[in-house]
Parts: C-alpha cells; structure tokens; sequence
C-alpha cells in the first residue's frame, strides 16, 4: 500500500544544527500519523528515489546554512542538478530520478530549517531548538491539510 | 601573461576543494595543484572524552563512510580493551564486523560505479555534461540505473542489520560486537525476493565488470593514456598476501612490483608512515619514512589494493583479477581510469565476501564480546572504499582519550591526486587560451577517480556546485565558470 505522505529529513545529528532535519522526523514519527512515514539518514542519495516512488506526497526537511527565518517552506520541482562526488544528491535530483526510474512523479516540498552552529557537538543552538519546534507545529499542520485534500479527492 | 586557472567544487559548512592550474607567458602549464579543505578539528575535539564513546563518535566525520570511521575506531579500542590486534574477537563478533563493512564496500564502490563511472562508460567522457550523469544513465539506461539502486539498498540494509540503523550506527564496541544476525535477517538476504538477495546482487556486480571491460575495448586509448604515472601502492593485505578489506598486515610495492614495506604489523605505523606539511595546503602528504619525503609518497584505494595482494580469495572474483594482472603483464598497474577496473572487480568481491559470512553459522553466534588486560594505546587501520584508513588513539588512567591521530583514505591519496591533475593539466591545458568544458571536464575525470572526501562531515542547503575562475599575472579575475 502506497503511503500517504513521507518525512525525509537528512543531515548530520553529530554537527550541531545540521541534525535539524533527522530531528524533525524523529518528532514526526513520534506522532504515529495514519498514512505517514518517515526517515533519516546523513544525506540524500540516488537509492532515495525507491523511497519517494512509494510515497503520493514527499517532504524532505534539512538544515539552512542562510535564508529564511525560523525555516520556509517550498514546493520542489524534478530538476537535473549534477553533483561533483558521489557524495550528495539534490533533492530536485532525487524527484527526477523517481519520475526516470519509476514513472511517478510524487509532489514534493522542502522544508529548511535555518541552523546556526556547525561544530562536533550533538545538540542544537537554542535559537535552532526554537525554529525546530515552529517547524514542528507547522508541519503537523501542513501534514493533516496534505491528508484531507487527498481525502477529499479520493471521495470525489 | 601568466595566469591562474582556479576550478573550485563544492563549498560545505568548513571546508572545499579547488585545483589551480598557473600557465606561464606562453600559456604553458608551469605548475598545478589540488587543494582540499580538511578539518582537523577533531583530532582535538575526542580528547577527554571515554575511550568507549569513540567508535560512535567517530561516526561525525563523515556522511559518507560512518561505517569505516565506525569499525577502524572500533579496532583501536579492541588493542586498548585486551581484545588483540585484530585477531582476537570472537568468531561471531569478527565475523559480524566483516559482514557490515563488505556491506558498506558493496554499497559505496555501486555508488561511484553508477554516479561518476557509468556515465563516462556509457555516454563518453566528451559527451555533454547535461546528458553525461547520472540521471541521464536513468534516463537512457533505465535498467541499469534500477539495478544499482537495489544494490545501494541491498548494502545499507546490511548495514542496517549489523550496525543497527543507518545513523550513528552502535553495532561494533569495544572487543567486539552489540547483536548477532538473526534467522529472519540471515534468510532475508540470502532467499529474499527478487532481486533483494544476494545471487541477485553477484549477478548484477558480475554484470557491472563486463559493462567496463566491454567500454574498455572499445576505448582502449582513453582508458589506458589517461593520468598515466609511476606510484608507489600501499594497503592491508592478509598474512597469505590475499585481498582482504577489514584487517591484516601492511604491504607497499614500487611501480615495478619490488615490495618496499614488507608486510609489517600496523601497531607500530608511525615508525614506517611520515606525514609532511606544505606550505601550501591545508592536508598532510604522507609517506614511507625509508624511502623519504621526496619519492616515498604512495597511492591508497582500489588501484593500489590490487597492485599489493597475491590474489583474491573468492572465485569470481580471483577469476577477473586474473584478467586484470594478465593485462600488465603481472606487473603494478599505474593507469588512474584503471582504478574503476580494480573498483568493479573489488565490488564483486565484496558480494562474494557477504554470501559467505550470511552462510557461516558463526554470524548467528551469541559470544559476542572478548576482553583482556587494558592497556593505554591503539591503532586501528582497515581498508575503506577509498582507501587505506588510520585511527590511533592514547587513553589516561581515568579511560579518557588523550590522544588521536587519523590518516583518512583522501589524505593518503594527496599526492597521486595531485600528480594525476598535473598530468592532464599539462596534456589539455598546454598552450590554450581559454578554459573550455572539455579541460574543466578532463580535471574533474582525474580528480573523480579517486572520489575524495571534500569535507563531507555535514550537509545543508546552500552549497555551490562547480567553479572554474581564471586569474590575470595581477591576481585579477578575468573569467569565471560555473556548473
């Protein structure tokens, strides 16, 4: 069965803020929502695309070096963005190789949540800890709205 | 005038690499180099904390190979617990060590072969950027891209089932391992559903040797011309001189096949490894202490493995090992775009290695842990996918590390790395005045062969992709190309 909505979130728990993504999946999978799963892991790569071929809807949560404040939200579109080392691959590149590989073209959004400090600690700044559980609250949110929409279509 | 050509890839959170080329008046190339940004701050950063803490700790160095960091740090602590050095776990625990790190082989070596290899193979190395990568293989070559996703998925469940997740993984301790495999978890990836199990997988890495020595032969110019040089090569290799990735004793051979580290106990590898400072870069060049800075420096990672071992010890795998050292005549090969050769045939090992250890009934055994007489230092070396791996720690009497030094596979390869860049530098940048994607690419083909870790320890959004700047006598910038 198909799942409803999956939460990626991807960075590193051991280099402060950028556990900022696993930590809001943790929290999301906490909640035990109908229809959503979630995973982690140090970063996005190519096996990913199995993942998101399996999910209608995908959103990936990472850390923001800048930009906005306490995280924006953004739909992401399947995009060709070619990586240096193996060591990476973009979100949009992970959409393109589903629809490629698999044919499905899941929606998909990013949710980056501003980080602050960078260094070999496994906690978050505070100021991170705040934007994370904003993040929080609005992705619960978001997940129910995502949930009755597809509930309404399928009635439809 | 004479300029400077500066190529700069991928900016993380502390740290990037970048390659400079300087031409001289004629538009020569007099000189380049490959500079990585390398942290060392954590050298200092696991100081005081417990011994026991640092096979996990380790693992924050990188996104990348955790499970390398994880198990070389796990075998300096065996030393510092009274487990022995490297031969002294139980059957199960070395056993469980072995089936998670051919995992992480199996699933990094199909990483590199289906993101920077394939592409190459199957489009051509002039082919359009925008076409030659990897998600132009899923478009124009479906089934091999599906296959090498279920081979990265089949090597992190591996992971999964021995480390015990896929984060900051516990599974090696100190003098042994936390969990056997179960039935369920045994049987999964020996019978599970096609293609999810390990026939499958041999199959698939059998297929991906083929698919090289096929472009091989029909490139053969290419392939064999390309980053030429003479090396030194250095890795871990069994005590019988086979191929072996978790442990054993350390070999280096000359570019003519004369053995110049004569298979030593790794315990003491300060006494045979020197790591110079240069001016100007931020990462050490190591090398052997009795051949001396100038000509002792080696090459690490596949190439170099099996330019040291005598043979390997499983059939598919011995089978094309056999092809590959017929193909030089014995004798060490020094062609870089061979590395993927050597990558492909490691991989098939790899898979062979993991069918083997899920049919030992050892790996199902319940003595997990073994423990002796402490003792304040060790060194723990394994051969990551890219290479050689050193972890040597010092604890106090309280059991808190005072001391860490690490010698990661890319900082063994620094000097080869750069040798290769001059080589091509010097074949496609001579006498041309402008930089055109064809050069930056033949730069990135060199440096991509080895695949080094630039800084990868963390990830978010906001990094740069490639960039190429060329400077005037001045220092002024007079072009600027990104990809």
């Amino acid at each position: 069965m198909r799942n409803r909505v999956l939460v990626y979130g991807y960075g590193n728990p051991g280099r402060q803020d950028d556990g900022l993504g696993p930590a809001l999946a943790a929290l999301i999978e906490r909640e035990r929502l109908a229809g959503v799963v979630t995973d982690s892991n140090y970063q996005l790569q190519v096996e990913d695309a199995l993942a998101v071929s399996e999910s209608d809807t995908v959103i990936f949560v990472d850390a923001a070096v800048s930009g906005e404040e306490p995280f924006s939200f953004t739909e992401l579109e399947p995009a060709n963005e070619i990586t240096f080392t193996t060591h990476s691959v973009s979100p949009a590149s992970v959409l393109a190789l589903c629809h490629e590989m698999y044919g499905i073209a899941a929606r998909a959004y990013v949710l980056a949540i501003r980080g602050y400090g960078w260094e070999f600690m496994e906690k978050l700044t505070p100021v991170a800890e705040k934007n994370l559980e904003q993040a929080y609250q609005f992705l619960k949110d978001k997940i129910s709205d995502i949930i009755s929409a597809s509930d309404t279509m399928t009635l439809n | 005038m004479a300029r400077k050509i500066t190529i700069e890839p991928v900016t993380r959170v502390e740290g990037h690499g970048k390659v400079t080329i300087h031409l001289d008046d004629n538009n020569n190339v007099a000189q380049s180099r490959l500079h990585i940004v390398e942290f060392r701050g954590f050298e200092r950063f696991v100081q005081g904390r417990p011994y026991w803490e640092a096979p996990v700790l380790v693992q924050r160095l990188c996104g990348i190979c955790p499970v390398s960091h994880h198990l070389a740090a796990a075998k300096a602590m065996d030393v510092i617990v009274g487990a022995g050095t490297g031969d002294g776990l139980t059957p199960t625990g070395e056993k469980m060590r072995r089936l998670m790190h051919y995992g992480q082989t199996f699933q990094s070596h199909t990483l590199h072969f289906f993101h920077l290899c394939s592409p190459d193979l199957l489009f051509g190395v002039d082919a359009d950027p925008a076409i030659r990568n990897v998600i132009g293989v899923a478009l124009e070559h479906k089934d091999l891209a599906v296959q090498a996703v279920m081979m990265r998925k089949f090597g992190q469940e591996i992971i999964r089932a021995t480390a015990g997740k896929k984060i900051h993984g516990t599974g090696a301790i100190p003098g042994g391992i936390n969990k056997s495999l179960s039935d369920e978890e045994r049987d999964e990836f020996l019978k599970g559903a096609d293609p999810l199990n390990i026939d499958k997988m041999i199959s698939w890495a059998q297929a991906a040797v083929d698919l090289f020595k096929d472009f091989h032969s029909k490139n053969k110019d290419m392939i064999d011309n390309f980053a030429v040089f003479p090396s030194n090569h250095l890795s871990l290799v069994r005590k019988d001189g086979a191929l072996d990735l978790y442990h054993g004793v350390l070999r280096a051979v000359d570019s003519e096949g004369k053995k110049i580290l004569n298979d030593v106990d790794y315990q003491d590898y300060y006494n045979h490894i020197g790591e110079e400072v240069k001016n100007w870069s931020y990462m050490k060049f190591p090398y052997l202490k009795s051949i001396g800075k100038k000509d002792g420096w080696y090459t690490v990672g596949p190439l170099a493995r099996l330019n040291t071992c005598d043979f390997i010890p499983t059939p598919l795998a011995q089978k094309e090992f056999e092809q590959y050292k017929a193909y030089t005549n014995g004798k060490p090969n020094n062609m870089s775009m061979h590395m993927h050769w050597a990558r492909l045939i490691e991989n098939l090992h790899a898979a062979e290695m993991i069918k083997e250890l899920l049919n030992d009934k050892d790996i199902q055994g319940k003595n997990l842990v073994t423990k002796g007489k402490k003792v304040n230092e060790g060194v723990g070396l394994l051969e990551a996918p890219r290479g050689t791996l050193f972890h040597h720690y010092k604890i106090n009497e309280q059991d808190q590390i005072v001391m860490a030094n690490l010698i990661v596979s890319t900082t063994n390869n620094n000097e080869p790395m750069n040798r290769a860049v001059t080589h091509v530098a010097k074949s496609v940048f001579t006498g041309k005045p402008e930089i055109t994607e064809g050069m930056m690419n033949s730069v990135e083909v060199a440096i991509r062969a080895y695949d080094p870790c630039l800084s990868c320890a963390t990830h978010a959004l906001g990094e740069m992709p490639l960039e190429v700047s060329m400077f005037d006598a001045r220092g002024d910038i007079i072009d600027v190309k990104r990809k």
